[in-house]
């Protein structure tokens, strides 16, 4: 079935919960760091222990009202913290801490950027600070839960969007930017494999014109970006065919299986909890004096849309390109340091960042300033290679010298033999060599398959050991070719 | 005169002095307990080897010539509902019998620094649920006063122990009346600090917005020397206040002359006893003669504050004892087939009815479709009380009622009916909910026999008033009553 050609319009809301990379837990002193020994960064409060109570973290505060801002949300000067209560084994205390009723920020948007420049607006409800719960751990050798309380009380905020997106691909773009502002204003790291950032999707449909909603379905554990594409697809598609069918759709929550493709019944409205939230007593009224406010407003680093515009405008780079950069904070301001000595073109700076830069440092899992890559080296080598004196092969042999060694890339160039020949006479005898050494290509180019000539270019390449110019040489067998 | 029967601030006299030494004082207050604990039943648990251990080093410091504060060497008993360090923590409940704290309550860390010595752990209402001290899932304690009585609660352990001679001092909580009732029953004096006023870090929540640990003693100069210690701020409690450190000690021997003392119409109504309204009304007028001025009050909502309260204070519970699910720690039990019956049977039977009963009901208040009939407009009456004692508070220093409506009731006497039982906190609930000081201090002895309270009720943070008030009350009286004869 194509969803979106049918007779219905999908209507997706996302709740996301990103965990904030404060230095201490939500509510206690704890430190937040994922991947420790289980049970070792847990406190009296973090097992629920009796008599223990809640303390606040400021630094969350203020996480949240980065992210707040960086949102366009409204800030409430006080808010609240509430209890959600409902009994689960990760739940220590038996409630959540969160905010229900008056949230930290609200009435905010998110504006998807397309390639176009243009954008979809998509309006935030609200952001709200809870807190996580512990991680329940099933293990073949031992017949039993295992409970790791290192996350319970580890500190989120809850982005709640309104229906404003329509498609799994909006879903997408909406998730991908918002962990782009996110890890760019230093509230959250980001990293999906490590659950840092979490969503529950909303689906409806309802028949093309119509203004009122359908019933909606929520959605749990989807856990990733592309998970929630599929997860809302299958969902749209599943309340289609039932309503094509004569069938009517519950409200309803449904647990998303990434692996199996589908989505199971968890829950229907009757068996809904009943989560009785009422007014956290151990914590007093959240009370924010505007000029704080302000002042973190104020605080906030460029964001993410108006940086790429930018990298676009005053660079010259490509979209998906400017984006990429984006997507790693600390490789985007390496192609600006670079970029700002303006000793070559910015967009063959960005392609060997994005390209054989990150390549070799996802390998060997470093991260820029793990290495002894310079702005100053990279220039120099690319500039090596824009004007002539070395080819892009040994850019990429000298690429993988200065990432670990202290070295000029015109010392490695002597010193290795790397200088690329650009004297005619020489690259005319290997490109004559190579033309008769391989007629059957020949002929093939001149009957009209052109393509071969990269074939030529670098048989010629290896006959020169890779530093003949290959401008020269395609220019070179050109002529001899066309004889 | 044997030295069980003292003030804290008279032994503290002769610890200073190196008349007696604490190793000598805490073994006196033993040997009381042995001879009288099988009657009274105060304690849980009794800590008398590491008792002994803290005595010894606390005569080691004053040996060495360390200047050591004013409780150091003083026998405190500890409800049962206030955490102390690797000593079980029950909250008279089979749901905690086995559990051992692995931290000790903010005041229990300040007074153990302090060198006070902890004689043990005293009995309680579960959970610290009930006026009567009569629901503890291990004992029932009687009140010293009368062994055929109940010495209130739920503080009542730590009420009947002091009342008893097992112990010089004591800290209670109060969430709507826990530490004033069986002061009043018990015929000693418990103070309800001003919400915020003492950190609450460490003692098991009932009501959070409720709760306060409360000293307890002998007499008005005891419970201000133990208040002052426990009182202040601390990070662990968000809800506490920075007020500076007083020594309310110091200031106790003040004027009361010119006070104003509000009277309130509604805490003298027919359903006091006459008796106990005599006794107030007599007290009263002890202090007008020492030299403060009467004056007739209105708090027209006071018939509201029982019902606000019972909402309030249960719907909390069923948040804060939701913690008790058999997964991590306390009672589970031995079969289940899964997770939510391992959930439900664990609190099946490790709750006891009451508990049972609150936690229901607290749950039914907060419940979608009930939440605005009851809790919403319980937290409005609760803003409206809080709104009729400060209009009152324009014109008065302090507040004078009785404690409670009658004396302690005769043990199992009202176990069958639960509304009258709840009544019993009639008077000392709208305080609570207000989050106001409050004291009781014994003004006599009733036609049965039994004492009576007069509970003089302050501004917030106006404990400097209040025990001043009552100081004042103490004094003219006669002093600290001696202790009750435990016969029978």
């Amino acid at each position: 079935m194509d969803i979106y050609n049918s007779k219905y319009d999908i209507v997706i809301g996302l709740e996301v919960h990103a965990e904030l990379c404060t230095k201490t837990k939500g509510f206690c002193d704890c430190k937040n760091e994922f991947g420790g020994e289980v049970n070792t960064n847990c406190c009296p409060g973090c097992i629920g222990l009796p008599g223990t109570l809640p303390t606040l973290n400021e630094e969350v505060v203020n996480f949240a009202l980065k992210a707040g801002h960086a949102l366009n949300c409204e800030v409430n000067l006080y808010s609240k913290y509430d209890r959600k209560n409902y009994f689960y084994p990760d739940l220590a205390k038996g409630y959540q801490t969160t905010q229900f009723d008056v949230p930290i920020c609200h009435n905010g948007y998110v504006d998807l950027l397309e390639e176009s420049g243009e954008t979809k607006r998509i309006r935030v409800a609200r952001v709200h600070i809870e807190e996580d719960t512990a991680k329940l751990i099933h293990e073949e050798s031992f017949d039993g839960t295992l409970i790791d309380f290192n996350r319970s009380g580890v500190p989120l905020i809850e982005i709640v969007s309104e229906p404003d997106l329509r498609s799994g691909r909006d879903a997408k773009l909406y998730l991908e930017t918002l962990r782009l502002i996110l890890v760019a204003i230093g509230v959250s790291d980001g990293k999906m494999q490590e659950g840092s950032i979490r969503c529950d999707v909303n689906v409806s449909v309802m028949p093309k014109g119509c203004e009122v909603f359908g019933t909606r379905v929520e959605m749990k554990n989807v856990n990733t970006f592309t998970g929630a594409v599929r997860a809302i697809e299958y969902e749209a598609e599943r309340q289609i065919a039932l309503l094509e069918s004569g069938g009517k759709i519950f409200q309803e929550t449904r647990r998303w299986d990434d692996a199996e493709g589908k989505n199971f019944l968890m829950r229907s409205k009757e068996d809904a909890n009943d989560y009785r939230y009422f007014p956290e007593p151990d914590l007093l009224t959240l009370s924010l004096s505007k000029a704080h406010v302000d002042a973190l407003k104020e605080s906030l680093p460029e964001l993410p849309n108006a940086r790429i515009l930018r990298l676009m405008k005053d660079y010259g780079l490509k979209f998906f390109d400017a984006q990429l950069l984006m997507e790693n904070l600390e490789k985007c301001a390496f192609f600006e340091e670079c970029a700002a000595l303006d000793k070559c073109k910015p967009q063959n700076l960005s392609n060997w960042i994005l390209g054989d830069i990150s390549r070799l440092l996802n390998a060997e899992n470093l991260t820029l300033s793990d290495t002894k890559l310079t702005s100053k080296s990279l220039c120099e080598m690319v500039g090596m290679i824009e004007s002539g004196a070395i080819s892009s092969a040994a850019g990429k042999t000298i690429i993988e010298i200065i990432l670990y060694e202290e070295k000029s890339p015109g010392d490695i160039v002597k010193e290795k033999g790397l200088s690329q020949i650009s004297d005619l006479s020489a690259l005319e005898s290997i490109a004559k060599a190579v033309v008769e050494a391989n007629a059957g290509p020949v002929e093939q180019y001149n009957s009209g398959k052109t393509n071969v000539l990269g074939f030529l270019v670098g048989q010629c390449m290896k006959q020169s050991k890779g530093q003949g110019n290959p401008a020269v040489l395609k220019e070179i067998l050109l002529k001899l070719i066309k004889k | 005169m044997s030295l069980f029967q003292k003030t804290a601030t008279e032994l503290s006299g002769m610890l200073k002095s190196k008349q007696i030494s604490a190793a000598e004082l805490i073994n006196d207050v033993f040997a009381r307990i042995d001879a009288v604990e099988d009657k009274v039943q105060a304690y849980i648990t009794q800590t008398r080897a590491l008792a002994l251990s803290q005595a010894e080093k606390v005569d080691e410091r004053r040996q060495k010539g360390e200047d050591m504060p004013m409780l150091s060497g003083i026998p405190l008993a500890v409800k049962d509902n206030i955490g102390v360090k690797g000593i079980p923590l029950t909250c008279a409940s089979k749901m905690l019998q086995s559990y051992i704290p692995p931290f000790s309550a903010t005041v229990i860390d300040v007074l153990a620094d302090n060198g006070t010595i902890i004689t043990g752990k005293t009995n309680l209402n579960e959970f610290a649920m009930g006026s009567s001290g009569e629901t503890s899932y291990f004992k029932m304690t009687r009140n010293p006063q009368n062994l055929d009585h109940v010495p209130g609660g739920s503080s009542g352990g730590s009420a009947a122990a002091i009342a008893a001679g097992e112990a010089v001092i004591s800290l209670g909580t109060d969430t709507g009346g826990s530490a004033r009732l069986p002061a009043s029953y018990c015929g000693v004096v418990g103070l309800r600090p001003t919400y915020g006023a003492v950190s609450r870090y460490g003692a098991v929540a009932f009501a959070s917005s409720l709760d306060q640990i409360c000293p307890m003693g002998r007499s008005v100069a005891d419970v201000s020397a133990l208040f002052s210690e426990i009182c202040g701020p601390d990070k662990m409690d968000a809800t506490t206040a920075n007020r500076g450190y007083l020594d309310f000690t110091a200031s106790l021997d003040g004027e009361i002359n010119g006070m104003i003392i509000g009277i309130p119409a509604e805490y003298f109504s027919d359903a006091i006893d006459a008796d106990v309204a005599k006794l107030v009304m007599d007290a009263v007028r002890v202090l007008e003669r020492e030299g403060a001025v009467i004056k007739q009050i209105s708090l027209p909502s006071t018939g509201y504050a029982l019902p606000a309260y019972f909402i309030i204070s249960a719907a909390e519970a069923s948040s804060n004892l939701a913690r008790f699910d058999g997964v991590r720690f306390g009672h589970r039990a031995n079969e289940y087939v899964n997770v939510d019956e391992l959930i439900e049977k664990s609190r099946g039977e490790g709750f006891g009815d009451e508990i049972k009963r609150r936690l229901m009901l607290g749950t039914h208040f907060l419940s979608a479709g009930y939440y605005d009939k009851y809790y919403k407009r319980a937290a409005l009456m609760r803003r409206r009380i809080q709104a009729e004692f400060e209009a009152v508070y324009q014109d008065c220093d302090c507040i004078v009622s009785p404690t409670a409506a009658t004396t302690a009731a005769k043990l199992d006497e009202n176990m069958d009916d639960p509304a009258k039982r709840y009544s019993a906190d009639s008077c000392t609930v709208a305080v609570s909910l207000a989050g106001l000081p409050a004291i009781s201090v014994p003004c006599g002895t009733a036609l049965d026999g039994l004492p009576v309270g007069l509970q003089i009720i302050g501004k917030r943070f106006s404990e400097e008033q209040v025990l001043k008030m009552a100081y004042r009350f103490e004094t003219a009286t006669g002093g600290p009553k001696s202790l009750s004869v435990i016969n029978q």
